[in-house]
């Protein structure tokens, strides 16, 4: 633990003083304070869950231009699927596996068929537009809410309580998988071998390792991810599903993935970061301190991608091998 | 008992070559085969197919007598075949132990145990002598301790024959020699060692037995003890080749280059050049001789403008060059052959001809109004590509598609072709077969013949030696003495380089 804490001071000191400001608000005026985390967490959370997917796919060496239509056709095929069949839970597994099928598109068509990386991403997000659009049917409803899970004791304390700790299975899920994929992506031997093979390809392959495959099975396994976000938007943060439904959330992801510098829980830190500013206008909004026409607020993701991006330009490195197929030579 | 390695009758065919025509080849436990070849002659490729990267069209591979199908580097490595390649495979951002474990990792808790692997490269690096921090990362090291973590991540793995692909092309004199023993250490403790080079010296060295490569066809087997250089560059050539560089006596003329006292920083932002001063005339070659790293790049950077210089002069026929533009610098009549081709020398996408226009291609003769002009440009290609020597099915290839030998061909003749008043030639013959290098000295003795000055900067002391008029040695940034080429021996060259006086 000590350990820990010294090798993560700056992190860890960051938290500490994040809680210690979000106390004081607390404090001084509890409703707002806790509706805005509220929002902030349920705005970040298909964000965290699409820059884990991009983060797994780069790490690898592959570009995921297409989480954006892979979370489009997860949220369709979930909703839809819930809405058919009656079950939230049958939703929320074919969502997901929607995403797999679509994660498992990106990875053979980039790397077993050596596809462009982009335009492989940009097709999965046409032809999920299209799918979406063209086979959306008005008037379905789902036949229930996703059910809050209130975790006894920790649900007491007073504002984490209500923002972590009575929430769906889907918060849990993912605040589980950022750490898991934290720990795996930096001390397995998947990690190791998946860095390898995003950073010099063909010294994993030397090494003994299989660079297609890795990369497929971590692209696709990445797609569940998606498929996941996808689900969440449908089932649980809208309980509805519309054509364009995701907004440029998978593109925003990518940002959020560049922002946390390649890292699981760095992205989970920026999702959050927008998620609290876009809170944080909402509210100022709502109470009329500031009166700016809403489309500009609705504009603030985009912006704060733009601010950032530049700002992290040429300071944070990506995976060396990253959107380059690999061949093995001769 | 059965040799440790046999290849029987191996060949493997590429679209329009035969790279390898028929191959044999036995290595025993504990000794140390040189496969000696010219670039292009099969080498690559049959080592290749002994590590699974490549199937073999037909033939068979024996390892400890049992037939084996080599289908992937995991096979081999499985086998205990190892290799460390000639572009190393070594992930940057890594430590070195990662890099060690990777693909053969040790488990804790089912995480990767990096406190193990870093134990293990320690006492690996112990027992053979091969000095390397395990947690270091390998962005960090300098290319010969690179290559030492190459051969750990092949022992970790527990090899029992070791393939080493040129692995002295990125080495200084003594990491060479070093090496050269460490290749003797392994055989001892009953290693196989398959050795690759196209270097002489080194082969007669270290090898228990020499196989000749060319063309993809085997000519020939021999042993140190039965043969000399000039033998063994008769058999890998296919004819009789000059050693030594013939030339006449220099006849210095007027100074060309003037460095006058330069402070030049390196890439990590410290002192690279230190109050540098150095002269060349026209009609001599001046070689600079030092071990790698001591301010060979810098110098040669700060002369072709691509350097910052920070204090001192440099004056290219008596007038002022200091921190002129690269273009500047090339129309005061410099030509340089950078030390890295593919990186700096070349445009690999771009054809042959257009690579041979490069430093002219704003000239009059070569461009009108801003079009460039085709014809004239394929005219002189045409014609380069014919008195260079360079060997291509067409002006119209790709740089990119020749072999190393023919791309520096390339760039020796865009630099010679314009007659240039001074030739700054960085490591001219690095990774360059027998017959090119041969060329290549030819064509820098005749263009100071012709009057130009010439300033060789190369890490094989031979070479230095060998061609240069007057040797200069390089050290810590600063020429340490001057010698008449003709009166300098390679050891005092030797000590003079590591940092000792002549005495």
């Amino acid at each position: 633990m000590s350990k820990f804490l010294t090798r993560h001071q700056k992190p860890v000191l960051w938290t500490l003083l994040v809680v210690f400001i979000a106390y004081g608000f607390y404090f001084w005026d509890s409703v707002r304070t806790t509706s805005i985390l509220n929002f902030t967490l349920s705005y970040a959370l298909p964000l965290i869950l699409a820059a884990m997917v991009g983060i797994i796919g780069e790490r690898s060496g592959v570009v995921n231009i297409g989480i954006e239509g892979q979370m489009l056709f997860s949220a369709f095929v979930a909703f839809f699927a819930a809405a058919a069949t009656g079950s939230l839970i049958m939703g929320a597994f074919l969502g997901m596996a929607a995403g797999l099928l679509a994660g498992a598109f990106l990875g053979i068509a980039a790397v077993r068929w050596e596809m462009d990386q982009i335009i492989a991403g940009v097709v999965i997000n046409i032809v999920a537009a299209g799918i979406t659009s063209f086979y959306y049917t008005p008037g379905k409803s789902l036949p229930a809410i996703v059910p809050r899970i209130k975790i006894p004791v920790l649900s007491e304390i007073p504002l984490l309580g209500p923002v972590f700790f009575n929430k769906s299975v889907f918060v849990y899920l993912t605040l589980i998988i950022v750490v898991v994929l934290q720990i795996m992506l930096f001390t397995s031997k998947w990690g190791l071998r998946t860095r390898a093979v995003g950073e010099y390809p063909s010294a994993a392959d030397t090494a003994g390792i299989n660079v297609f495959r890795t990369r497929i099975f971590n692209v696709a396994i990445a797609g569940i991810l998606a498929g996941t976000a996808g689900a969440y938007l449908s089932l649980d943060a809208a309980g509805w599903f519309e054509r364009g439904f995701t907004a440029g959330r998978g593109f925003l992801a990518l940002a959020i993935m560049i922002f946390g510098a390649w890292n699981p829980l760095g992205a989970m830190a920026a999702a959050l970061f927008f998620g609290f500013a876009s809170g944080m206008a909402s509210q100022l909004q709502a109470d009329e301190v500031i009166n700016i026409p809403q489309q500009f607020i609705n504009m603030l993701p985009y912006v704060m991608t733009l601010v950032v991006l530049s700002f992290s330009a040429g300071k944070v490195r990506p995976p060396a091998a990253v959107g380059q197929p690999y061949k093995k030579e001769g | 008992m059965a040799p440790l390695l046999e290849v029987k009758n191996v060949s493997k065919s590429f679209p329009g070559v035969l790279a390898n025509d028929n191959i044999s080849l036995t290595v025993n436990a504990g000794e140390v085969v040189a496969l000696l070849g010219e670039n292009g002659a099969g080498k690559s490729t049959l080592v290749k197919m002994i590590y699974g990267l490549y199937p073999p069209d037909s033939g068979e591979i024996f390892i400890n007598g049992n037939k084996v199908e080599l289908t992937s580097p995991k096979a081999a490595i499985d086998l205990g075949v190892g290799m460390v390649h000639q572009h190393f495979q070594l992930v940057p951002v890594f430590s070195v132990a990662q890099n060690v474990a990777l693909g053969a990792e040790k488990k804790r808790y089912g995480l990767y145990d990096s406190q193990q692997a870093e134990e293990d490269v320690a006492a690996l690096s112990q027992k053979y002598g091969l000095a390397v921090d395990p947690a270091v990362k390998i962005e960090d090291l300098p290319v010969g301790t690179q290559q030492r973590v190459e051969i750990l991540k092949v022992l970790y793995r527990d090899a029992k024959l070791l393939i080493l692909d040129e692995p002295t092309a990125v080495l200084t004199p003594q990491e060479t020699d070093e090496l050269l023993e460490v290749m003797r250490g392994f055989a001892k403790q009953g290693v196989g060692v398959i050795f690759i080079t196209h270097k002489l010296r080194e082969v007669l060295a270290v090898a228990d037995r020499v196989v000749v490569l060319r063309n993809g066809k085997q000519v020939g087997e021999t042993k140190p003890s039965e043969t000399d250089q000039a033998g063994l560059a008769k058999m890998m050539v296919g004819r009789s080749v000059v050693l030594d560089v013939k030339k006449e006596l220099a006849k210095p003329k007027e100074e060309v280059l003037r460095i006058e006292k330069i402070v030049v920083k390196d890439d990590r932002n410290l002192i690279g050049l230190n109050e540098l001063s150095l002269s060349v005339k026209a009609g001599e070659i001046v070689g600079i001789a030092g071990v790698e790293g001591n301010g060979q790049r810098e110098l040669v950077q700060a002369i072709t403008g691509l350097r910052k210089i920070e204090a001192g002069k440099v004056y290219i026929n008596n007038v002022d060059a200091t921190d002129s533009s690269p273009y500047q610098v090339h129309k005061m009549g410099v030509a340089h052959v950078p030390e890295d081709r593919e990186r700096d020398g070349l445009v690999a996408s771009y054809s042959i001809a257009d690579n041979l226009v490069l430093n002219r291609f704003t000239e009059a003769e070569f461009s009108k109004r801003g079009v460039r002009q085709v014809e004239p440009i394929k005219k002189l290609a045409r014609f380069l590509v014919e008195k260079f020597a360079v060997k291509t099915p067409s002006i119209e290839t790709n740089a990119g598609a020749l072999s190393g030998g023919n791309k520096q061909k390339l760039v020796i003749a865009r630099e010679l072709a314009w007659g240039p008043k001074l030739l700054v030639a960085a490591q001219p013959t690095r990774g360059v077969d027998v017959g090119s290098i041969e060329f290549i000295h030819n064509q820098i003795v005749q263009a100071r013949d012709n009057g130009a000055a010439v300033l060789l900067v190369s890490a094989e002391l031979d070479e230095v030696l060998g061609l240069a008029d007057r040797v200069a040695v390089i050290y810590a940034g600063k020429i340490v003495a001057e010698l008449d080429a003709a009166a300098a021996d390679r050891n005092k060259v030797g000590r003079l380089m590591a940092g000792g006086d002549t005495n």
